[in-house]
């Protein structure tokens, strides 16, 4: 992984030891206010309830706004779920955008990556990123495919699966709705938001043509011992209640060099994922080889997720 | 000043009354609005498929209303209408009142209401100008600063005993007018800008907003102002009335026929763009909740065109009363639940959910219109005596005693 030094987020490894450290002083300064507050503050403390409060947004913080905060995270995760949670702030690689494209020839309706998403990413039990439509052999209108199909055995007689999730826009309408800038793209082409900074008016969800965004309607469910603990700060970490969130390309994992969840899980191979500006790539290879299309392309979102089928 | 503030708790038992139920409307809905902080929007019927619910209904409903106070200012600084000129400080009370009213249903249905701050510019991160949402908290606000501003303007030196300053407030009426119609419009384009909703995404929809507004708010004001005239000795004349009649005429022809145009432009060629409407007006695979009360809200507004087309019947104080009612409620269903519910149904990938309000969002939208008639009923008494005083000792010919 590329590393710049000048870069205000640092790598997962000396973040964790600068955190500890910072943990540390956190704890001694934290426990008279700890003990002050008890269990009032919705069982935080009150200084990280302050904390939380006047929390900046992620792209105006300094390296030591984001540590303490990182630090906050996973004392609150700790208190909530009793959980020891590593929440890294691993940058985007240099050079590095990331699409994803789907053989719909070879989707075969298991939603193996649909269950994997949810463990991986700390998915409120009634939330998940990705769905599967299953359609009808002769038809590619959406309308009429089926979002909660329920079989026996996939896939069935006439039908075809259409994964969908979050298509990380080049010209994401969402981002441009949201009225604080609490989601944005990232360097690395993955849309994503700051948890801690939507208000939760929900105006993303209507902008987006994919249905990619999910809220938080209640505190989310999550339980405890099934809880992945290597998360990200915009990616997989718990998420409050009242707030969007949707597929993050499963930044905790990519952006240190390894598959998505949902590509991991895919036991027929229809997952291609991979980085767009390196012409050595699979998905550059499909790209350029398969008679490959996007979802609601007139729309001009430019989707940097594609469709193909085995010729 | 502050001692017209003492003229708020003057007044009959019939004043204490009102005041009371209002009071505890606004406890009742701000109960409602606790345990919605406590437990989430999942107290809500609102779902990931259809995200925008009864709250963004009554707030798109409430800034037509506002918007439409231009009409009594228009006829009252522009063509200087001395009869609406008396009354044009009720409707600037009035947009006060729905505006506050339509922040306060923004308010409500945000999932993170102690996140307010990030909205505000310098403050928080605002994302302007991309974000419609960025441009609606912009002209909201500056509408209620601007009508809070001119109003107070005239209510304190009409207090001092003084003619206000013309040059000093004419320019801000004149922007105000303007905002006005940048209200409603930018609350169109809210909705007109998705394009992943062609229910929405149409350049007919800020037309229709701002034509059923002129409907809808100058039916309000016309029941409100009548209802003042009743309960005080303020002098309102019927001409006014009848203005604010013959405007809601003119309004509701255009609206309807905006909505026949949309219709037609549906269902003539009916592809996938015509789902939603297909939804609200007939039903989409046997889910068919909203089609009672869109057809309702079309017969509504239909007969209060009717009825303020025939002259005698405009006239007619009974009739004219039973139009503006149909109005207010025709065009509350139609630019209300009517606009924002279909636009989610189906969704842009073709789920069906429908929706309707749950318990907590029908108390707490009770809540906020409670608040916001109390706060009209305080602006207008606090107002009205100093009106009153100032009238009495600047009399004019054809004007009624105060």
């Amino acid at each position: 992984m590329a590393k710049d030094p000048d870069d205000k987020r640092d790598s997962g490894l000396s973040d964790s030891a600068r955190r500890s450290f910072l943990k540390g002083l956190a704890l001694t300064g934290g426990a008279g206010a700890a003990m002050a507050a008890g269990g009032a503050w919705g069982g935080n403390t009150l200084s990280d309830t302050f904390a939380d409060f006047f929390q900046q947004h992620y792209q105006r913080m300094t390296e030591d706004e984001i540590l303490d905060t990182v630090a906050r995270i996973e004392r609150k995760a700790k208190r909530r779920y009793g959980v020891e949670l590593q929440c890294e702030n691993t940058p985007p690689q240099k050079g590095v955008v990331f699409g994803y494209a789907i053989n719909v020839s070879k989707c075969r309706g298991y939603r193996d990556c649909v269950h994997a998403c949810v463990k991986e990413n700390n998915l409120s039990r009634d939330t998940q990123y990705i769905r599967v439509i299953e359609m009808d052999r002769d038809d590619t209108d959406l309308h009429h495919g089926d979002h909660y199909y329920d079989r026996a055995e996939v896939p069935a007689d006439g039908k075809y699966y259409l994964p969908m999730q979050c298509m990380h826009c080049d010209n994401p309408p969402c981002v441009k709705a949201c009225p604080v800038e609490a989601t944005w793209t990232e360097p690395d082409g993955i849309v994503v938001v700051d948890y801690d900074w939507c208000i939760g008016c929900r105006y993303c969800m209507t902008a987006c043509p994919y249905q990619a965004r999910h809220f938080n309607w209640g505190a989310p469910d999550l339980p405890p011992e099934e809880i992945n603990t290597q998360t990200h700060y915009l990616g997989n970490r718990p998420r409050p209640k009242g707030v969007v969130e949707k597929c993050h390309f499963c930044v905790q994992r990519t952006r240190k060099g390894r598959q998505p969840a949902c590509q991991e899980a895919c036991p027929t191979g229809a997952r291609i994922f991979g980085n767009l500006l390196d012409p050595n790539s699979e998905i550059r290879y499909v790209l350029e080889h398969k008679a490959v299309f996007r979802m609601k392309e007139d729309l001009g979102t430019e989707p940097k997720f594609w469709y193909f089928r085995d010729e | 000043m502050f001692s017209s503030l003492g003229y708020l708790i003057q007044g009959k038992p019939l004043y204490w009354l009102w005041v009371t139920f209002l009071l505890s409307v606004i406890l009742l809905g701000g109960w409602f609005y606790i345990y919605q902080l406590r437990e989430g929007l999942v107290v809500t019927n609102m779902t990931n498929q259809v995200s925008w619910g009864f709250y963004i209904s009554n707030f798109t409903f409430l800034v037509g209303v506002a918007a439409a106070a231009v009409m009594l200012v228009v006829p009252a600084y522009i063509f200087d209408r001395k009869d609406i000129k008396d009354v044009v400080l009720m409707g600037d009370t009035m947009a006060i009142a729905a505006v506050t009213m339509a922040i306060l249903f923004v308010v409500v249905d945000l999932g993170r209401p102690d996140r307010f701050w990030h909205v505000i510019p310098f403050i928080g991160r605002f994302n302007f100008p991309q974000s419609m949402l960025a441009w609606d908290v912009i002209v909201l606000n500056g509408y209620l600063f601007l009508n809070l501003g001119i109003s107070f303007y005239i209510v304190f030196n009409h207090y001092r005993n003084k003619e206000p300053n013309a040059s000093r407030y004419f320019p801000w009426v004149l922007l105000a007018i303007f905002w006005a119609i940048s209200i409603h419009t930018v609350t169109a384009f809210l909705y007109s800008a998705s394009s992943a909703r062609p229910y929405w995404h149409n350049a007919l929809l800020a037309p229709r907003f701002i034509a059923s507004a002129f409907a809808s708010g100058p039916a309000l004001m016309a029941i409100g102002l009548q209802i003042i005239r009743r309960i005080s000795d303020y002098p309102i004349r019927q001409s006014v009335i009848q203005h604010l009649a013959l405007v809601t005429a003119i309004a509701l022809q255009v609206t309807l026929f905006f909505l026949l145009a949309e219709l037609f432009t549906d269902f003539y060629n009916e592809g996938e763009h015509a789902l939603s409407a297909r939804y609200l007006f007939f039903g989409l695979d046997g889910h068919n909740a909203l089609t009672p009360w869109i057809w309702t809200a079309v017969a509504l507004l239909g007969i209060a065109m009717v009825i303020l087309m025939i002259h005698p019947l405009r006239h007619n104080p009974i009739t004219m009363n039973i139009a503006f009612v149909l109005t207010a409620i025709g065009v509350w269903i139609e630019k209300g639940m009517g606009l924002v519910i279909p636009g989610f149904v189906p969704t842009p990938i073709g789920e069906i959910y429908e929706y309707t309000p749950s318990l907590t969002e029908i108390m707490v939208s009770l809540g906020i219109w409670a608040f916001g008639l109390l706060l009209f009923t305080f602006l207008a008494k606090a107002a009205l005596p100093v009106q009153c005083r100032y009238l009495r000792e600047h009399p004019d010919d054809d004007r009624g005693a105060c």
